[in-house]
C-alpha cells in the first residue's frame, strides 16, 4: 500500500504494508537510524518521533497512522549540518553518555520546549518520565533541557527546519 | 504487533464502513497502545485491525449544558487541553497520571474503556462521574452506563459488529471536591497497584455525599457504595474515618500478581482513604 506522509519537512512516498511500524519504517526502509528501538512496548521512549508537533512513539505507531501527517524526527532537529539549540545544550551539560536514549530525550524535550518555553525543573522531569537513560542520573539531561530553553529564549533566530522557533 | 507491525490494518471512511468491518472480525484500533503490546506480545492474533483513530464521526468534544461528549478517537492528551478538564478536575487528575505524554498524546479515553482493566485511571473518573458509553452497531445505537459496560477484566459488553463511539461525562451537580491518588511501582508510567478517586461534596465541614471508586483491587473498578453511605454526615478526619478505612480493605478483592500481594493491596486500600481525607479537608 502506498502511504504519503511528510518527513522532516519533506513529502514521501512509501511503499509498506500499512500495518509496519514507523520505527522499521523509518530505520529500515528510509534509513534514518537515529531513532531508536528499546523496549519496543512503549516502555522507553528511545523511539520517540513528533507527529503533527507532539511526542509518539515510533514503536507502537503503525504506517497508515501517519498517513498524510508532518513527522519530524531526530534528523530533521540538524538539518543543514547544524546542531540544534537542544542537542548543543545536551553536550554542554554533559546530558550524553553511550547516547543511545538521547535521540529520543531530544524529540521529548523538543516538545515540551514548543508548548512551554519556560518549563520548571519539576515540569521537565514530568515531561520527561517516559523516556529511560540508563547511564546518566538524568541530571545532566535535566540541566540540558533549561539550558536548551534558555537558549532558545535568548536567541530568536534559531529557527527550526518547519519554519517554527519552538 | 510482532517485530515489524501487524499485517493488514484498514482504514474505513466512515462510521458505518468501521461497523461492517468490525463485524467481518475486524479488531478496533485507536491509539495502539494497548493492542499493539498485546499483539507484539502474541496474546492474540485477531484477522486484521481497523484504525479508527482519523474517523470524523469520532473526533468531537462537545460541550452540553449537562455535560461532555467525547468522541472515541479523542487521545488523553486532547481531552486534557480541553475545556472539559477545566470542568472536571476529577478528569484531569486521572488522565494526568496516564503513562508519559507521548503515551497520553496517542492513547483514547475509548480505548481505555474498551480495555476494561481494573487498573484502568481512565475508567475512575468515569465510574465517579457516572458515564455512559455510547456504542454503534450493526443494529444501531445503544447507550450503557459504564459500570454496566465494563463486565471483568477485558470483558465488556460489546456485542458482535458494535464499537464505542463516545463517552458521555455529566457534569457533577454543585461543588465536589476531587481527589485521584495511585500507588504503584515506579514513578512514571506508573501501573497501578491500587488507586483511589473521589467527588466528595461538603457542607459545614461534614460529608453531604460521597462518590468512591477503587482501582486495582477487584476484577473491575469498584465502587464501594456501602462505604460512601457510610462517609455522609462524618467531617473529614483520618481518627473519625479510620474504622471506614479498615471496613474499605475488607471490602476489596484483590488479587496477587507480579506487582502486590493481595494483602499489600487491602490495606493501600484503606490508607488511600485516609489520604483523601487530609486532602480535601480544610
Ligand atoms: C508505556 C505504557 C504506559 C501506560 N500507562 C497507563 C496508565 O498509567 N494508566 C492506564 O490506565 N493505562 C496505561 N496504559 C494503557 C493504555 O495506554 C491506555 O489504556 C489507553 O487509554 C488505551 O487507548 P488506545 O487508544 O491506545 O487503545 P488501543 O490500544 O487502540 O485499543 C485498546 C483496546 O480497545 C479496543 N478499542 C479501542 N477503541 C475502541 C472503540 N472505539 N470501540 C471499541 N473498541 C475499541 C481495541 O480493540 C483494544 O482491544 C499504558 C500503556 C503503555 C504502553
Ligand atoms: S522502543 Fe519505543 S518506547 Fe521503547
Ligand atoms: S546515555 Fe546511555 S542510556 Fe542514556
Amino acid at each position: 500500500m502506498s502511504i504519503n506522509f511528510r518527513l522532516n519537512g519533506r513529502e514521501v512516498e512509501v511503499d509498506v504494508p500499512p500495518g509496519r511500524r514507523l520505527l522499521n519504517l523509518l530505520r529500515e526502509d528510509l534509513g534514518l537510524t537515529g531513532t531508536k528501538e528499546g523496549c519496543g512496548e512503549g516502555e522507553c521512549g528511545a523511539c520517540t518521533v513528533l507527529v503533527d508537533g507532539r511526542p509518539r512513539l515510533a514503536c507502537l505507531t503503525a504506517a497508515i497512522q501517519v498517513e498524510g501527517k508532518e513527522v519530524l524526527t531526530v534528523e530533521g532537529l540538524s538539518a543543514g549540518g547544524k546542531l540544534h539549540p537542544m542537542q548543543e545544550a545536551l553536550i554542554k551539560a554533559a546530558g550524553v553518555q553511550c547516547g543511545f536514549c538521547t535521540p529520543g530525550f531530544v524529540m521529548a524535550a523538543y516538545a515540551l520546549l514548543s508548548e512551554n518555553p519556560h518549563p520548571t525543573r519539576q515540569e521537565v522531569r514530568e515531561f520527561l518520565s517516559g523516556n529511560l537513560c540508563r547511564c546518566t542520573g538524568y541530571e545532566g539531561i535535566v540541566e540540558a533541557v533549561l539550558l536548551a530553553a534558555k537558549y532558545l529564549r535568548g536567541d530568536p533566530s534559531r529557527v527550526t527546519p518547519d519554519g517554527k522557533t519552538p | 504487533m510482532r517485530k515489524t507491525g501487524p499485517a493488514r490494518i484498514v482504514r474505513p471512511r466512515d462510521l458505518s464502513e468501521a461497523v461492517r468491518l468490525v463485524a467481518e472480525g475486524g479488531r478496533p484500533l485507536a491509539g495502539g497502545t494497548d493492542l499493539f503490546v498485546r499483539l507484539r506480545r502474541e496474546v492474540e492474533d485477531p484477522p486484521f485491525l481497523v484504525y479508527l483513530g482519523e474517523l470524523p464521526e469520532l473526533q468531537g468534544i462537545e460541550l452540553r449544558e449537562d455535560g461532555a461528549v467525547v468522541g472515541a478517537a479523542v487521545t488523553h492528551a486532547k481531552l486534557l487541553r480541553s475545556e472539559v478538564a477545566e470542568r472536571l478536575p476529577i478528569l484531569r487528575l486521572a488522565l494526568s497520571t496516564i503513562g508519559a505524554p507521548a503515551i497520553r498524546e496517542m492513547g483514547t479515553l475509548a480505548g481505555n474503556v474498551a480495555n476494561a482493566s481494573p487498573a484502568g485511571d481512565g475508567l475512575i473518573p468515569l465510574y465517579l462521574l457516572e458515564a455512559r458509553v455510547l456504542l454503534a452497531g450493526p443494529q444501531g445505537e445503544r447507550e450503557l452506563p459504564v459500570e454496566e459496560f465494563v463486565l471483568g477484566p477485558g470483558k465488556t459488553a460489546l456485542k458482535e459488529g458494535e464499537i464505542i463511539r463516545s463517552l458521555f461525562l455529566p457534569f457533577p451537580e454543585g461543588e465536589p471536591r476531587s481527589y485521584f491518588r495511585k500507588v504503584g511501582r515506579r514513578r512514571a508510567l506508573l501501573i497501578a497497584v491500587a488507586s483511589l478517586g473521589g467527588l466528595v461534596w461538603l457542607q459545614d465541614g461534614v460529608v453531604e455525599q460521597a462518590r468512591l471508586a477503587l482501582g486495582s483491587v477487584a476484577p473491575t473498578v469498584l465502587r464501594p457504595r456501602e462505604v460512601e453511605q457510610e462517609l455522609v454526615g462524618k467531617p473529614l478526619d483520618p481518627q473519625v474515618l479510620a474504622p471506614l478505612a479498615e471496613k474499605l480493605s475488607q471490602l476489596v478483592q484483590p488479587i496477587t500478581d507480579l506487582r502486590a500481594s493481595a494483602s499489600y493491596r487491602r490495606e493501600v486500600a484503606g490508607k488511600l482513604l485516609l489520604d483523601l481525607a487530609v486532602s480535601l479537608a480544610g
